[in-house]
């Protein structure tokens, strides 16, 4: 799993069945210290969160066990909604 | 398995239910000297482990699922992919 922050959503009209009606979020993926780890991606949405919130997600297979449809064709799924993080790195 | 060292903790309310009621921890993957190496990632606590300690994680999906399944937990909603499965005492390299 991996911290991310949200920039913004996706809209498809035409997509795979097991697609219909879930959110579709732009997130780029972040380490502890806020810094970049990682390409922006789309991921779906289980948790309402919106643009600019700090979330956490889940990538590859275990993705779609976030859905109510387990096995519906996505790699990357926000699960949680970060109130905060308290890490320090490492010296 | 990755050795990472534990960074601190991720506290959050709205979440996944499968994330209910557990202890999800920021880890930093470090070479055999305890240097950090790569971008530091969460996982789920199953064995008590707190800041500071350098601990076993298992990056694995299907692990996660067989572990959690001993304990009664169906798998077949279970979006949980990194698990902290132990505290290392020493290590000899």
């Amino acid at each position: 799993m991996y911290l991310g922050r949200v920039i913004g959503s996706v809209v498809a009209e035409r997509k795979l069945e097991g697609l219909r009606g879930i959110k579709l979020l732009l997130v780029t993926p972040l380490d502890h210290a806020m810094a970049s780890a990682g390409e922006p991606h789309v991921a779906v949405d289980t948790v309402q969160a919106g643009e600019g919130d700090l979330v956490y997600l889940v990538g590859s297979r275990e993705a779609c066990l976030a859905l109510e449809d387990t096995f519906v064709a996505v790699d990357a799924a926000i699960v949680g909604i970060v109130d905060e993080v308290d890490a320090r790195s490492l010296k | 398995m990755k050795l990472c060292r534990v960074l601190g903790t991720v506290v959050s309310t709205v979440k996944h239910p499968t994330y209910v009621g557990r202890k999800l921890l920021v880890v930093q993957p470090v070479d055999e000297s305890g240097k950090a190496n790569g971008s530091s990632s969460l996982a789920v606590d199953t064995v008590q482990a707190g800041e500071g300690d350098l601990v076993l994680v298992m990056v694995e999906g299907n692990g996660v699922r067989q572990i959690f399944r001993r304990e009664g937990v169906a798998g077949d909603h279970l979006p949980i992919r990194s698990l902290i499965v132990g505290i290392v005492d020493a290590v000899e390299a």
